[in-house]
């Protein structure tokens, strides 16, 4: 069954902007346009009077050069003034002109009456966007209301190279979610599509609560902020000169609160003169941060925010991305290091150019591992197998070592005691019992090392 | 723009280079002008003036093209590309920003270097050439030209920019590929077609035209995922060492 991407509980779709009524129309071809409204027609009468004037006035050289500049100033404002999509025919539409909507395409080819069962706006909007395939997937994709990032199928192909093929993830607002793979595995090119520098082969997305469909990229854009390895910064300016100009560019006027907010989210105030060129790796990394807090993004894709810092440099940047947390927005955390993953992370998705997994580190262990309890004894037991053979619950063990034993179960809250009575029983000296931990490197490496 | 100029202004390389090229253009033709007298054939005295003003015309083609065939892979180079085109900005905003940056100062370099040159000649050379020199045509032609040619500078060296992995190649490529705009103010001074105002106006709508063509161009291949990928394939090929 197909369905609506979107549940009808989650807000709607910001609306795409209206473009004013444009003067002029320019032509499918060469440079002309022509006049489309009474402004672009008033103007059109203007210049045409003043060439006339001009033609018939007594010929200089200078009248040349009024007419030659007559006209260009006309091209210049009409073409200023012109629409943005070329003036054609209905049945020469160009190939770079917007695709219809899908209300669009409901109108040219209807949707059938029985569609139409129900009343409520948003129902005849999904019947008509399930009609015409747009945004549409399986319903067995469950998304969550909370979801602020939809992936589906999304596919992403350089000619015959596959960079990620059917991914499809949900990330939730405020999560940190860490997406992990070995190099070539596509967590960039990812990154880079879910932030609009790169299309998708094929497949949905919506980001922010935004489709990613090419056209909706800038509004995409003011609610994200990315931060890639190198920090970004122009190293010959000051840091407070970095921020200015990526301040203006999301078009804000009175930026210095903004910057001053950005820069103590970072501890990073007292190096606002400071230039780029003078800061530690670790300190551009954090200037790098503060740009990307700069428009109050809803979510913050890093990638790979810690590779080449040192230990205390990597230390401030994780304590960053847990107080970004903490201020409820959404990273999208990229990362090779297992650890920082583990430690920081909600939830992982693990790729390979496919999806491997994707959930919390503790399901994933759960859903991979059997459960295990680590037994150390002074010395060797003179017959393991007797003492765990037969205690109910145990699966399987096996040998760690001297007096090291890794004895799987069915349940470890269970097996426990009886383990501990049966080691007692036969005398042994137990110097440890405990649950077995199996890392995120161990998911890992089970799922893609073992592949690779 | 703003930015661009400061970076300028930090980089001193680019200000002594944005300098020594005109100072030459226009040391050299004023020394060999100085040396005219004024019972010189003044047929002979129109041409040099001519090669003398077109040599200044070398100025504006040259001085953008390299700076604009840093614009883009400087920016991938110094990795603030990616974060440059996640922002809302749109590609026009990015050309024209890039674009108003090398020839606003390229522009102004070439007016100032003229005005020197031209009040050199009024005080110092012989008058057959001050009045050769002092035409509107030549006034005019430097006025329209100098900002045309800078503008299909800046075009050839952004579309080459944006294509190249290489800031060395892309800067030489840049100054080689804007060369060719020279050849309507060279058929002017060559006398081909006669200096007039007239001829500068034509010249210069001519100029216009070409300078829109390159502008739709390179629009046309500013495409944020090829600036992108163009990029990451060249991280990728030295990741996998081929």
């Amino acid at each position: 069954m197909i369905g609506l991407w979107r549940s009808p509980s989650e807000p709607s779709r910001p609306a795409a902007p209206v473009s004013n009524p444009q003067w002029f129309a320019r032509r499918r071809y060469g440079f002309g346009v022509r006049p489309r409204t009474w402004q672009g027609w008033s103007i059109t009468a203007v210049a045409a009077a003043a060439v006339i004037a001009s033609v018939v006035g007594p010929k200089t050289t200078a009248r040349e050069i009024l007419l030659v500049g007559i006209i260009a100033l006309y091209l210049v404002i009409a073409y200023r003034l012109g629409g943005t999509k070329r003036f054609a025919p209905p049945n020469e539409r160009s190939l770079d002109e917007e695709e219809p909507t899908p209300l669009e395409i409901a109108v040219k080819d209807p949707v059938p009456p029985e569609i139409y069962g129900s009343q409520t706006p948003h129902e005849i909007a999904e019947a008509i966007v399930s009609h015409t395939g747009k945004f549409a997937v399986q319903t067995d994709d469950v998304v969550p209301a909370d979801s602020i990032i939809a992936v589906r199928h999304l596919t992403k192909q350089f000619g015959s190279r596959v960079a990620f093929e059917d991914v499809s993830f949900n990330v939730r607002r405020g999560e940190v979610f860490g997406f992990l793979g070995p190099n070539g595995a596509g967590k960039t090119t990812t990154v880079r599509t879910l932030s609009t520098l790169v299309a998708p082969t094929s497949g949905t997305a919506e980001v922010a609560g935004i489709p990613l469909d090419g056209k909706h990229d800038v509004e995409i854009r003011q609610k994200i902020a990315v931060m890639t390895e190198v920090p970004g910064l122009y190293l010959r300016l000051s840091v407070r000169e970095n921020l200015v100009f990526f301040a203006g560019l999301y078009g804000y006027r009175d930026v210095q609160p903004r910057i001053d907010r950005a820069l103590e989210a970072v501890n990073l105030t007292s190096r606002i003169d400071d230039l780029c060129s003078g800061l530690s790796k670790g300190l551009r990394q954090r200037v790098g941060l503060a740009r990307a807090l700069l428009n109050d993004p809803e979510i913050v894709f890093l990638d790979e925010p810690t590779a080449g810092l040192d230990p205390v440099a990597s230390l401030e940047v994780q304590n960053l991305i847990n107080e970004l947390r903490a201020r409820g927005v959404t990273v999208f955390l990229t990362t090779h290091r297992l650890d920082e993953a583990e430690k920081l992370c909600d939830r992982v998705a693990i790729l390979n150019t496919t999806l491997r997994t994707v959930g919390r580190i503790d399901d994933l262990r759960q859903k991979m591992f059997r459960k295990s309890i680590l037994v150390a004894t002074a010395e060797p037991l003179t017959d393991p197998n007797q003492v765990f053979s037969t205690i109910e619950g145990v699966e399987h063990w096996s040998l760690d070592g001297a007096g090291g034993y890794v004895v799987t179960v069915a349940d470890v809250r269970s097996v426990a005691p009886s383990i501990t009575r049966a080691l007692v029983a036969v005398g042994a000296n137990v110097l440890s019992i405990v649950e077995g931990h199996h890392s995120l490197e161990e998911v890992y490496l089970e799922l893609v090392g073992a592949v690779g | 723009m703003r930015k661009e100029f400061r970076e300028y202004r930090r980089n001193r390389f680019i200000i002594y280079t944005m300098t020594t090229l005109p100072i030459i253009f226009t040391a050299l033709p004023v020394i060999s002008l100085f040396t005219i007298q004024s019972s010189a054939d003044p047929t002979q005295v129109r041409t040099q003036v001519a090669i003398t003003l077109l040599l200044l015309l070398i100025i504006p083609v040259v001085l953008p093209a390299t700076i604009a065939a840093y614009s883009v892979i400087g920016e991938r180079d110094q990795g603030t590309l990616e974060p440059l085109l996640t922002t809302p900005i749109s590609r026009e905003e990015f050309l024209l920003g890039k674009s108003l940056a090398a020839t606003i100062p390229t522009v102004a370099v070439a007016y100032g270097f003229f005005l020197v040159l031209v009040v050199a000649i009024r005080f110092g050379a012989s008058s057959v050439v001050s009045n050769a020199v002092w035409q509107p045509a030549w006034f005019l032609a430097e006025l329209l030209f100098a900002p045309l040619l800078a503008l299909w500078s800046v075009w050839v060296g952004t579309a080459i920019s944006a294509r190249s992995s290489d800031v060395r190649v892309a800067q030489q490529l840049g100054t080689l590929a804007s060369l060719p705009a020279l050849v309507f103010p060279l058929l002017m001074s060559l006398q081909i077609f006669k200096p007039t105002a007239t001829v500068a106006v034509v010249v210069a709508v001519a100029l216009a035209a070409i300078d829109v063509v390159a502008w739709r161009i390179v629009s046309k291949m500013f495409d944020r995922e090829r600036l992108i990928t163009g990029a990451s394939a060249v991280t990728m090929r030295a990741e996998a060492g081929t």
